[in-house]
């Protein structure tokens, strides 16, 4: 029988961890964290075999909430940590989860590397286009003239665009939604987790404190509604010119196709093991443990 | 890897490092080429996937460095391998290696100068880094050898002392023993010792990732094993958990450093040659060590009392093994090649009690024991 979402928040959320946690009131965050959870939760992976991972920033804060195998990296340094794990042991199923800033920032180059690579760990990149954690500086997704700590005038730069990087970069699933999307968001994320490659949900997500403030939003609920606003189907989207695609949100599948695996391929092609191996993240291939 | 037997080969101290982790035991290298380091990457390349083990060439060394600390906490044996402009980029991680305490080697094989400096010529210049590379306080264990034998059985040392004490440990080569040919005598696999961390035995329930144990170094489980915990580079507590409560945090830091400090006799490893009757002591470390051996003997000859004191675990500095080993020295010479780092240390344990000099090669060159036997010529300080 399903659970609740009560019950699985229940199931996930560490029981030995003082709460509360670390987010603002309306901060997206979470949201991200408990749609990861329930996505989790439908793949019937175990606790024990989820390495759920991040670098540093409020996003980063995710996995010292979660009842799996977690790590908080350095700045940055989340995807270079969790190939290490998942190619040293594929049996393992790894979730990144990271801030704009962490994912494509300071963590650039992992980034579009992990993406080259298709090695099978799913990046959950929570994108509020702006460095929460250290206060409200741009990041490299700030919009062209919004505001932050250190652009007071405006950002000068052109924002990257995280979800076509990926695709652009080899990552053979790319998605991507907003933090108004819950129930999308939910979706995508599974199906993040069960695509055996590297796969790439990016939520355009709300942060009252450290990016609507200052560009005058007067609370988290019309900057979701905003999102509503500018979202649009990846296939409607089809045919439009780059900036008319750029003032939007494209949102849904961007990319899913069959590339060779980094695990596999090692195994088979450098190894010559046999090709039997069920080392990819398919979902339900072990049994859900009792809920503690 | 079960078996391969004493065997005789010809073969450069880079060489000798693969055989030597292989023989430890690893199971993962994640690495970016830079000479003169590089034939540690290509080797494991081969050798790693006959033994089941993963060899993965990362974007840069940072994610050298990162896919290390992730496959040890799998519970794989890692190592990387880099030269200076390398090992600056590392610097953050071996901070996360030391506090989150996993398991891991980083060998340096060094290069003459900052940033690109000399690419091929040898150096020793980055012994401070490697003890202080890294921000804030934090414990570190970095060892060097002086020959393709040493650099064999320091790589072992290195692995075992990594997974004993849960720290990253750091192999310091110089170029000439990275890249020098010699004929050496490797053990059996069965006659090497090797240590393995410490794992959990009790439920995991029971388990507290960073608890304080008799040793100071708490049992390690892989991810995976069926004890979810927390790693974090943030200080935390028994639990793994943030803190920024005052007694946990002294508590937790106070534990990094005790764990090395009851390890000291263990970990400190130095030789003394001639040192006996020796007023006039000289130190060296790594290729520089054999210069030094030489010299000694030329200085004897001579007719003085000369000894050399060899470095070989350079931190946690070997301060004890020093001071009994100068028992009648009125006078050393440390020798190495960068303008006086070791140098400096000598200086501090001596405390007015020897002369200390410095022989300072600077060049990119070798330092020739004839170049040692002038200098302490010109010092001439002793009867
Ligand atoms: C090497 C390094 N540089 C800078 C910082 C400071 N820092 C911490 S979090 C952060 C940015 C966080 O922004 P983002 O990654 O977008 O995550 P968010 O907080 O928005 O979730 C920065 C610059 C750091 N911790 N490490
Ligand atoms: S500072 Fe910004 S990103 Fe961080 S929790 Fe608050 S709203 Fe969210």
């Amino acid at each position: 029988m399903a659970l609740t979402n009560r019950d699985i928040l229940h199931k996930y959320l560490r029981h030995n961890k003082r709460f509360p946690h670390i987010w603002c009131p309306g901060c997206g965050i979470g949201i991200v964290l408990g749609a990861c959870l329930r996505a989790i939760y439908d793949t019937g992976w175990s606790k024990d075999e989820v390495v759920f991972s991040s670098g540093i920033g409020c996003t980063g804060r995710a996995p010292v909430y979660v009842d799996f195998n977690t790590l908080h990296t350095a700045h940055g340094r989340a995807l270079t940590f969790a190939t290490g794990i998942k190619a040293a042991n594929p049996k393992l199923k790894v979730v990144t989860m990271m801030g704009d800033g962490d994912a494509v920032g300071i963590g650039g180059n992992h980034f579009i590397h992990a993406c080259r690579r298709n090695i099978d760990i799913t990046a959950v990149i929570v994108n509020n286009m702006i460095y929460g954690m250290t206060g409200g500086q741009q990041s490299p997704t700030t919009p062209r003239g919004a505001l932050a700590s250190t652009a007071r005038t405006g950002v000068v730069e052109q924002p990257f665009d995280i979800a076509e990087l990926a695709v652009a970069s080899g990552a053979s699933f790319v998605a991507r939604t907003t933090s108004y999307h819950v129930h999308q968001m939910e979706k995508l994320i599974y199906r993040a987790l069960a695509h055996p490659g590297f796969s790439v949900v990016e939520i355009i997500t709300a942060a009252p404190t450290c990016f609507g403030r200052r560009n005058k939003y007067s609370d988290a609920v019309e900057m979701v509604k905003e999102q509503k606003a500018m979202a649009i189907d990846v296939k409607k989207a089809e045919g439009m010119g780059f900036d008319e695609r750029r003032s939007r949100i494209v949102t849904g599948v961007l990319m899913e196709r069959d590339a060779p695996e980094w695990t596999r391929t090692y195994a088979e092609e450098v190894r010559g093991e046999s090709p039997a191996g069920d080392s990819g993240n398919s979902p339900g291939e072990t049994t859900p443990e009792e809920t503690k | 890897m079960s078996g391969r037997p004493q065997r005789e080969l010809l073969c450069q101290g880079n060489e000798a490092v693969v055989e030597g982790s292989l023989a430890a035991g690893v199971r993962f290298f994640g690495g970016y080429p830079i000479t003169p380091s590089t034939e540690i990457a290509e080797i494991l390349s081969v050798e790693l996937p006959k033994v089941g083990g993963t060899f993965i060439q990362m974007e840069d060394e940072i994610a050298g460095i990162g896919s290390c600390l992730g496959a040890s906490l799998s519970g794989a044996k890692s190592m990387t391998a880099t030269s200076g402009p390398g090992f600056s980029l590392m610097q953050e991680l071996i901070g996360f290696g030391c506090i989150a305490e996993i398991p891991m080697v980083i060998v340096n094989v060094m290069r003459y100068g900052p940033s690109t400096g000399l690419p091929t010529s040898p150096s020793q210049g980055d012994v401070m880094q490697a003890r202080w590379g890294t921000h804030g306080d934090h414990p570190i264990i970095v060892l060097t050898a002086a020959s393709v034998l040493e650099a064999f059985h320091m790589t072992v040392k290195a692995f075992n002392f990594s997974e004993k004490y849960r720290i990253p440990v750091i192999l310091l080569l110089d170029e000439v023993v990275g890249h020098m040919r010699e004929k050496v005598l490797l053990p059996a696999d069965e006659e090497v010792q090797v240590v393995n961390r410490v794992k959990p035995e009790i439920p995991p329930d029971w388990y507290k990732p960073y608890e304080v144990t008799n040793t100071g170094v708490p049992p390690m489980a892989s991810f995976g094993e069926g004890y979810r915990y927390h790693v974090t580079g943030l200080v935390h507590d028994e639990m793994g958990f943030p803190t920024q409560v005052k007694s946990e945090v002294t508590a937790s830091t106070d534990r990094l450093f005790d764990k090395i400090t009851r390890g000291f006799a263990d970990i400190c490893i130095t030789d003394s040659y001639q040192t006996d009757d020796a007023e006039l002591i000289v130190v060296a470390y790594g290729s520089v060590a054999r210069s030094a051996r030489e010299a000694v003997d030329q200085l004897r000859e001579k007719g003085h009392k000369a000894g050399l004191f060899q470095i070989t675990t350079l931190w946690p500095f070997p301060r004890t093994s020093l001071e009994n080993t100068a028992k009648v020295a009125r006078m050393m010479v440390v020798v190495e090649m960068n303008r006086g780092q070791i140098y400096r240390e000598v200086w501090r344990v001596s405390r007015g009690r020897w002369t200390v000099h410095k022989v300072s090669g600077t060049d990119g060159e070798m330092i020739a024991p004839q170049m040692i036997v002038d200098a302490v010529k010109e010092y001439g300080q002793w009867r």
